[in-house]
């Protein structure tokens, strides 16, 4: 389905077109609020209906197959590093709330900024490793594997 | 023409484009060359742009090296297995021996990666996958890469890519525009490391309407990463091996977990198992090498996908369809069943939308599973991309020609669905090849390999002329007609791509006929898309968006032609399930047991068609059968 806007709801800040992966979320010019351009080339993807900080944007399933009357709501924190959902049944019978982690640290705070790191040895540029390994590569202390070390060889012909 | 350009002079490394392998690549590429100046260049918001904008529940693509579990030539072995041998196993080893750092240093970074509690490893939904509350996980490796680049162009859709004038086939760059603003947007630099997209929606969907944007995959990934290479010269491989998904109906939404983790199995709309009974037929079809299901069940050797396509194909074509996939038993757990909508709503919210739509509800009925359309990428259970130079400490020599990642063209390196013959990469391998490109071009760099570049005016005017033109043939042909969109003079980009999509679909082995074409077929196919090229010329954009859909649709057909003459060359049916060559129903692994290579001619447009060697990697155990 495609994403719609509700009127009531949106003020036109942009948060949904700065985001949308498929450039399909626009300002319309007379009403200064977003709508879908292009609901066939929509994902439901939900990236602009997170972004929303008015809750304006909601899904409804794609016409050629989804009948009217369901709900998949969601609401993404950022701060608290969770996002927490609500699906409702066309028939009403099945109506969940579900929560899940989005982070587990506060935002951004534990990505290393490279161009502080220590400079790679000429070893390092020389050898097969890649920023921080060998860590986390191997069970002990070895090194990366290669042919040698794993006793592998390459060949050609029809092997399965 | 009144849109300005911007030039962005001096540039190192050029990511374009900016999933998975790109922000591996830009994140990595900070690192090898901390005084390098590093720019990404992508067509959405790099916070949620490519294939997992929406996040994902898990990583498909884990070792588990550290914990003892997997080795990398396991799991070099596993794609071999699946793809039917056709794999570059110089690359997914060196990719898998790399995945795990990556891997770690996501939970590091705040990713959310479930735990086996009892063994204290990441929590296993099969052998290669792990677990993860991946929700955020684009918008985490987005933080990654942007703490890395010295400017991210977001907005900005690479159009081509800018080619040396001082020396032959060396890469210089990249050109586009802003989809916002019209600008034209130059990145002269020494290295291109290409992270772009595979191909969604070049075949014909089974959606009709509004729902032809449930595709599978991303319907923002244009085949961007197959057009910008091949329009440069660069040679591909394995272009045929387009993929079809057995997936839930529709929705589309994944069965990884479902299969694996939650134990769901599949039977035909009467209740019955039904692939052991086209088993026999296909052994026949494919030899006893590549599926025996006695020595499966003893081994857990795993039965490739495209050959578990095959038997709903056929069950649904001999009438006893839809497949179901048994939920019921599984979902009576409340813990099972919240983890099967979590599964949705991590990767695939649309299908929970149709679930809710059409009260399905997994603990009462079992859904309805579907094959998809086919699909041309190369980091899931496909390996299409570029012909890439290997690792120099395991490729051997028609692997390897100096710079690991980087392709036949000097100075253009890639990651994820850009390089060819690595299936199975997933996110976390995707994001490990960026990272292997980044190191790769940066030695390049240094060893003075980018020196002297020149990018003539001409060739970037040739060039803006071009990139406008959907815009400027709008304007001109317009106002011959009162109103509406259809003209004699141009199309517009719907109007291509349905026309490119029923083209392929019905010529190139789509769902409307099973999934089969031959060499006549195939010839025709081709002659249609050299005439839809001439008229891609008249191609109308009335606004900056529709120039993006122009454009998109430009690299969607030159990924269809590519994969075209990839299928017409290998004359045998390597993977029943994905596509069947109805003039070579047969695996031929006297003359196929080989990787398809192709290099399109940039001046004449033609394409020259070889094979080249396959290498397997071989242990202790297999070496000594083989001796």
């Amino acid at each position: 389905m495609p994403t719609f806007v509700y009127m009531t709801r949106c003020d036109g800040c942009g948060h949904c077109v700065d985001i949308c992966p498929s450039d399909i979320m626009h300002i319309d010019k007379t009403y200064r609020r977003a709508y879908n351009i292009e609901p066939s080339m929509c994902w439901e993807c939900y990236s602009c209906v997170k972004a929303c900080p008015q809750h304006a944007i909601d899904v409804r399933g794609y016409a050629d197959f989804a009948p009217l009357g369901h709900s998949v709501r969601v609401d993404r924190d950022e701060e608290k590093g969770v996002i927490s959902w609500r699906i409702k049944f066309r028939n009403g019978k099945k109506d969940m709330t579900l929560l899940a982690p989005i982070t587990t640290k506060p935002w951004g705070t534990a990505i290393p900024n490279l161009s502080e790191a220590p400079a790679p040895t000429k070893e390092q540029r020389d050898s097969q490793l890649l920023y921080n390994e060998p860590k986390y590569i191997r069970m002990d202390d070895g090194g990366i594997h290669t042919l040698e070390t794993n006793g592998l060889k390459m060949k050609q012909g029809v092997y399965y | 023409m009144a849109y300005k350009t911007v030039v962005e002079d001096n540039i190192d490394i050029l990511v374009a484009g900016a999933g998975l392998g790109g922000t591996g690549a830009a994140f990595e590429a900070r690192y090898w060359g901390q005084d390098k100046k590093i720019v990404i260049a992508e067509k959405a918001n790099i916070d949620r742009s490519g294939a997992v904008a929406q996040g994902l529940y898990a990583i498909n693509c884990y070792m588990g090296t550290r914990f003892g579990e997997n080795n990398p030539e396991d799991h070099v072995h596993y794609a071999r297995i699946d793809l039917m041998g056709m794999v570059r196993e110089d690359l997914l080893f060196d990719m898998a021996r790399h995945v795990d750092s990556a891997v770690h240093q996501f939970e590091e970074w705040g990713m959310p990666i479930m735990r086996d509690k009892e063994k204290g490893s990441y929590l296993r939904e099969g052998r290669w996958q792990i677990m993860i509350h991946g929700e955020s996980y684009k918008p985490l490796v987005a933080e990654a890469a942007k703490k890395s680049a010295d400017k991210v162009y977001n907005r900005v859709c690479i159009t081509h890519l800018l080619m040396d004038d001082a020396k032959e086939n060396r890469v210089a760059g990249a050109v586009g525009f802003n989809v916002r603003t019209g600008d034209f947007h130059v990145f002269k630099s020494k290295t291109v490391i290409c992270g772009a997209g595979g191909a969604s929606n070049i075949f014909k969907p089974r959606s009709t309407g509004e729902g032809s944007g449930r595709v599978w995959y991303a319907p923002w990934s244009s085949g961007s990463a197959y057009a910008l290479m091949i329009n440069a010269g660069a040679k591909m491989t394995q272009m045929e091996n387009r993929i079809v998904l057995a997936r839930f109906k529709d929705g589309y939404g994944p069965v990884g977990a479902y299969f694996l983790h939650l134990k769901t199995y599949t039977q035909n709309a009467y209740g019955e198992e039904y692939e052991s009974k086209w088993f026999p037929a296909l052994q026949e079809m494919v030899g006893k090498e590549y599926l025996d299901p006695e020595l499966s069940h003893a081994t857990h050797r795993p039965i490739p996908t495209c050959l578990r396509n095959h038997a709903i194909i056929n069950e649904v074509n001999a009438g006893r369809g839809p497949i179901h996939m048994v939920t019921m038993h599984s979902f009576q757990d409340p813990h099972l069943e919240e983890i099967g909508w979590h599964n949705f709503l991590g990767m695939t919210v649309g299908q929970a939308v149709l679930w809710a739509a059409t009260d399905v509800d997994p603990k009462n009925e079992n859904p309805e599973l579907t094959t998809s359309e086919p699909y041309v990428m190369g980091s899931h259970a496909t390996g299409s991309g570029a012909w890439c130079s290997g690792p120099e400490d395991i490729s051997p020599p028609e692997y390897q020609w100096g710079y690991n990642r980087m392709m036949t063209v000097e100075g253009l390196f890639g990651a994820g669905d850009a390089v060819g013959g690595t299936p199975h990469a997933f996110s976390s391998g995707s994001f490990t090849e960026g990272r292997i490109a980044a190191k790769s071009a940066c030695k390049y760099i240094d060893d003075g390999k980018g020196e002297g570049i020149k990018v003539s005016d001409r060739q970037i005017n040739a060039l803006k002329e071009e990139v406008f033109k959907p815009m400027e043939h709008y304007k001109v042909h317009r106002n011959e007609i009162v109103a509406g969109d259809v003209n004699p003079n141009y199309l517009n980009p719907r109007q291509f791509l349905d026309r490119l999509q029923k083209l392929m679909d019905e010529y190139g082995g789509g769902v409307t006929v099973s999934y089969v074409t031959n060499d006549k077929l195939l010839s025709i196919g081709l002659k249609k898309l050299q005439i839809m090229e001439e008229d891609l010329e008249k191609i109308a954009a009335k606004d900056t968006h529709e120039l993006l859909r122009a454009w998109e649709v430009k690299h969607r057909h030159r990924t269809s032609e590519c994969v075209l003459q990839h299928t017409l060359f290998r004359k045998e049916t390597r993977w029943p399930g994905y596509y069947y060559r109805g003039d070579a129903m047969k695996l031929d692994d006297e003359n196929w047991h080989v990787l398809t290579v192709s290099r399109r001619d940039p001046k004449t447009g033609k394409y020259t068609m070889e094979k080249a060697p396959l290498y397997h990697l071989l242990d202790k155990t297999e070496l000594a059968a083989a001796e």
